[in-house]
């Protein structure tokens, strides 16, 4: 009965609130639609904060070669062409419009000397290609989105966490949650729904993401009958801090590299020198990464076990004005200044390449009324995401999503909610305060770290993957015992054992699809099949859930037209 | 290293008292490293907010020693640690439990602040030196350390009249925007109560981002709104149009 519950009624229900969800409504609004959009923390608060070298559109205001067919090869080639091509055609070829629209909604981007939006490079990228705002691209994001919803009047629940799609029949019908102040239920009516809902980095120990990333929009996905797909492509950022050991893992812009920044080995080696000649330090991130792990591994990391990135040798008024928030979060943090010594840094858990499967004009995913975008989705990234082409994706996908879910609302009638399913979502979440006995939810937590830190690495091997399956599975039965104590008032404790329940889930995911993938290819190694495989060039790994159980196979990686193939062969 | 003693403020608005948790000491460790350490090992459902862990999303806001800061910027090496470090919600909002105050205050205020208007047939053209003026506004991330240590909003509670550091900030971004086309200056004088701030630079001190609030926001705002309101000549035309 959803009389118990307090209930709200939109035509779009957007989860989430960084880039793409914010941009998601935007575009729902304008379509005219009622649109509620839910998010974990305050508004503005989202990862898409954190992101900090750029917007990655071919506007060609430094480099004039530039357009979007570079953009689209760059691309695919450092996804190594499991890509949709379709997602990743439609991203460079909008993304400078959208970077546009920020503009015109407020956004400042650091200007070129004729007074346009100035771009620098980044790894990958074969153009000086990324929009920025010194090393707070995604705060001018996020704040400028934000002040446009707010203007738009959108409908914000701010601290409240959706813990259930709700169907009706084969389609999505709203969502179930709780709000964090108080611990009340609260349900939602909708005619459709979009996931952006970002990664699942905090199943690792070594993360450069916050506490919201646990895998959340895929497992609602996965459990409303979504498929995922390519859960193997986790990308480890090159670059976080190593020292001291409270910030491992936060994040240190790879703008540093594109600014000049050079990689050294403890003996002063310039070691990409070795590993990719011609790009060096930006390289691809998963060559970087491997490199960087590597040269630790082989015994020529620094004292804390990473590399050196030095970007002393420009001129410190320079780097501050660049790179003011690298500067501080080393002053500050690690007692380092950046602008006379290096940097210690080392590879952290930042992104996952997979997702939930989508479409890519539309981004509908596999369950009727419900769409995804950004991180949550997969296809646009293939195995690799280049930098600065995560902040385009949100534009353009979340714009994307908002337009076919407002459209799809337009046409659909109204949904039911089934009472059943509202008291099956709430007696699941009331019962860890139920138990007398079992353990509270931070050892679990710290133990599925160790496992995915150890097993399901940059490095990967088929003994390792299947421990980790094994492990993964110790975990269900401790996962099904967590007990809570207090009251349900903003409890973390309690929020994290809804937390783990979907990390756990989806990792397992990504354990199976990594065990699957025999071959290495993108953010994926496998040191028992270090090679690329024609083969496997051709497929997808899709995770489904088959009555609760979950299931993997494998679908063909969309064919390029021909003019398409034709674009990469000649921009070789 | 030696252990620390954290007193952190445990209670809800029906009330409540410091706590006091003895935390292992680690290199470099923050204050809110050692928040997170008390979750973990002696009290899980310890309410705190925060996200980026990197003085990014200004979500961990609380007051150290009386003095409010970003606790995970705020090095436990750099307080004294031979006495207990107090740890206390934000005081110029209503508890919600522990740590965590409703802020939900500061959202309302920013609606109604008119967005971003470009002037009529703009190009959109701007100059670096332009840019820089108003840059230094959109690094606010919006952790209220500035509405909670201003002594209008914390001891005189004027929240009804008066908008606090953080939206003169969001408005002299906009205000100073090189392209933009609307004037907010009414609504400093009248909703905002931009006249209570009697420039103290309390707000200023304790900027995690360093934005010189009242010298570059503030006090520009302010000789607006004298522009427009309190000019004689202008006052004179007003009344002789009888506006």
């Amino acid at each position: 009965m959803t009389a118990s519950y307090e209930t709200h009624e939109h035509d779009v229900l957007i989860i989430g609130a960084g880039g793409a969800g914010l941009r998601a409504a935007i575009e729902a609004i304008a379509q005219g639609a009622r649109v509620g959009l839910v998010c974990k923390s305050l508004l503005g608060k989202a990862h898409t904060v954190m992101a900090e070298g750029g917007i990655a559109a071919a506007m060609a205001n430094v480099d004039k070669a530039d357009d979007w067919r570079t953009h689209f090869c760059d691309t695919m080639r450092g996804g190594k062409f499991v890509n949709n091509w379709r997602m990743a055609q439609l991203h460079a070829q909008e993304a400078p419009d959208r970077v546009r629209e920020l503009e015109q909604w407020g956004a400042l981007f650091d200007r070129t000397p004729t007074g346009d939006i100035l771009q620098r490079a980044f790894g990958g990228h074969t153009f000086k290609r990324l929009c920025h705002v010194g090393d707070r691209t995604g705060l001018e994001l996020i704040r400028t989105l934000q002040d446009r919803g707010v203007e738009l009047g959108i409908d914000v629940f701010m601290e409240c966490t959706i813990t259930r799609l709700l169907k009706d029949g084969d389609r999505v019908a709203g969502a179930f949650g709780y709000w964090r102040e108080q611990g009340r239920f609260v349900a939602f009516k909708a005619k459709s729904v979009v996931i952006a809902t970002g990664g699942i980095g905090k199943a690792w120990r070594v993360t450069s993401n916050s506490w919201e990333y646990t895998a959340d929009g895929m497992a609602l996905a996965y459990e409303a009958g979504a498929e995922l797909m390519d859960m193997e492509f986790v990308q480890f950022h090159p670059t976080g801090m190593v020292w001291p050991p409270g910030v491992q893992g936060i994040l240190v812009t790879e703008a540093v590299r594109g600014e000049g920044g050079i990689l050294r080995n403890k003996m002063g080696e310039r070691f990409m020198e070795k590993y990719d000649p011609k790009r060096m330090e930006l390289s691809t991130r998963d060559v970087v990464a491997r490199s960087i792990y590597t040269e630790v591994k082989e015994g020529r990391g620094t004292e804390h076990g990473g590399a050196y990135l030095d970007i002393s040798h420009k001129p410190a008024e320079y780097v501050k004005k660049k790179l003011p928030s690298m500067y501080h979060q080393f002053k500050e943090l690690a007692d380092v200044d950046i602008t006379k010594g290096p940097m210690e840094v080392g590879p952290t858990c930042h992104y996952m390449m997979g997702g939930i499967r989508v479409e890519a004009e539309t981004a509908v995913s596999t369950v009727p009324g419900l769409f995804a975008a950004g991180e949550a989705a997969a296809g646009l990234h293939g195995s690799n995401r280049l930098g600065g082409n995560s902040l385009s994706d949100l534009l353009v996908f979340g714009r994307r999503a908002g337009k076919s879910a407002a459209e799809f609302a337009g046409r659909a009638s109204a949904t039911k909610i089934d009472p059943e399913q509202l008291e099956q979502a709430e007696g699941e979440m009331l019962a860890p305060f139920e138990r007398a006995e079992g353990e509270f939810p931070y050892a679990l937590h710290h133990d599925l770290q160790e496992t995915m830190g150890n097993l399901v690495g940059i490095f990967r091997n088929e003994e390792d993957l299947k421990k980790a399956l094994v492990q993964l599975d110790e975990l269900k039965p401790r996962l099904a015992k967590l007990r809570i104590d207090g009251s349900r008032m903003f409890n973390p404790g309690w929020h994290l054992t809804r937390d783990l329940k979907n990390m756990v889930l989806i990792s397992e995911a990504v354990a199976r699809c990594a065990l699957a993938r025999r071959e290495s290819r993108g953010a994926h190694s496998r040191i028992d099949f270090p090679n690329y495989d024609p083969e496997w060039e051709k497929k997808n790994n899709i995770i489904a859930n088959e009555d609760g159980a979950m299931t993997l196979h494998q679908r063909p990686v969309p064919e390029m037209p021909a003019e398409l193939k034709q674009l990469l062969e000649e921009k070789k | 290293m030696p252990d620390a003693i954290l007193r952190v403020f445990r209670g809800n608005k029906e009330g409540g008292q410091a706590v006091d948790y003895k935390v292992p000491l680690a290199p470099g460790m923050v204050v809110l490293d050692a928040l997170h350490s008390i979750q973990a090992h002696q009290s899980p459902d310890l309410a705190v907010r925060w996200n980026c862990k990197a003085a990014k999303c200004g979500s961990c806001s609380a007051e150290v020693n009386g003095r409010p800061r970003l606790t995970c910027k705020t090095r436990m090496d750099s307080l004294p640690l031979d006495q207990p470090i107090t740890v206390s919600p934000l005081k110029a909002f209503p508890l919600i439990k522990d740590l965590v105050t409703d802020v939900s205050w500061n959202y309302k205020v920013n609606k109604k602040i008119p967005a971003f208007q470009p002037r009529k047939d703009v190009q959109w053209k701007m100059d670096q030196r332009d840019v820089d003026r108003v840059q230094e506004f959109r690094k606010c991330i919006e952790c209220f350390l500035c509405q909670d240590v201003c002594h209008v909003l914390r001891d005189h509670g004027k929240h009804e009249v008066f908008g606090g550091p953080r939206f003169f900030v969001r408005a002299a971004s906009l205000e100073m925007h090189p392209l933009d086309g609307a004037s907010r200056t009414a609504l400093l004088k009248k909703e905002l109560g931009i006249g209570y701030c009697n420039i103290t630079k309390c707000c200023t001190e304790v900027c995690p981002e360093e934005i010189h609030i009242t010298d570059n926001a503030i006090i520009p705002l302010k000789e607006r709104v004298v522009d427009e309101f309190y000019d004689p000549v202008t006052m004179l035309l007003r009344k002789l149009r009888g506006s």
